[in-house]
């Protein structure tokens, strides 16, 4: 799995790349722990180049989404795939999470 | 003819497992779409095993094998941990409000959405959990 922050205006958009599974998820949990910490509430996670996601990963994201929702942030999706949107969708996190056909609509959205 | 992998308990085989699952998917003629729910529920039943049955990283090894068959898979997952019982798993509130959404428990939940059969059973001194897939009509 591979990360990549890049900060806009108010918004802080995170890109993952490759399988978000139980070996993954701790380290992408944790990079969006360190945005948190920074205060940068508002973040776009672009999901275009995972291509796997387990529960593992969807346990990372809400546990953000939690905590920024508290601070009045939100963490919107970018981009899922179908196979990572059949996993939200079995999850029952489609009504969860604002999600977004690209990054561009993501960032504008906030 | 069965195909055969053993792995420690390890996060870091997920993969591995995955890769062994899908070669084996694709034989039995199975589409993407069948292949991609194969490899979640075995993922997310080798997550459980790590961590609930040997309580970490490590502690056992898990035994997994496949049967290709005439458009299906048949997966077998042995571990030796004490016996799972999967009535003792509650069902996801998949209608909650964020404060209570939980995601544990979903594994047992994916793994019932998205094969045919899912049968757990204690034999040999370990669970053995026997999955069934079968090609999407």
């Amino acid at each position: 799995m591979d990360i990549a922050t890049q900060d806009y205006d108010k918004v802080s958009v995170m890109a993952v790349a490759g399988r978000v599974d139980s070996a993954t998820a701790p380290e992408l949990e944790t990079e969006l722990k360190k945005l948190v910490e920074a205060e940068k509430t508002q973040i776009v996670l672009d999901l275009k180049e995972v291509e796997y996601m387990s529960s593992a990963g969807l346990r990372a994201m809400v546990s953000t989404l939690k905590a920024v929702k508290r601070v009045n942030g939100d963490l919107r999706l970018a981009n899922p795939s179908p196979r990572v949107e059949e996993v939200l969708r079995l999850a029952g996190l489609t009504s969860i999470f604002s999600i977004h056909p690209s990054r561009d609509e993501a960032v504008k959205s906030f | 003819m069965e195909r055969t992998l053993t792995v420690p308990g390890r996060y870091n085989r997920l993969e591995q497992i995955c890769e062994f699952v899908a070669a084996v998917a694709t034989e039995a003629g199975l589409d993407e779409t069948a292949i991609n729910r194969c490899q979640l529920a075995v993922d997310e039943a080798c997550t459980n095993i790590i961590e609930h049955g040997y309580g970490g990283e490590d502690k056992g090894a898990i035994d997994i094998a496949c049967t290709p068959g005439q458009g299906e898979v048949m997966i077998k997952i042995h571990d030796h941990a004490p016996p799972f019982n999967p009535a003792s798993v509650p069902q996801p509130n998949l209608d909650a409000m964020l404060d209570d959404v939980k995601i544990g428990g979903l594994g047992v939940y994916f793994m019932r959405q998205v094969m045919d059969v899912v049968k757990f059973s204690y034999e040999n001194g370990g669970n053995t959990l026997t999955l069934i897939k079968r090609k999407e009509k």
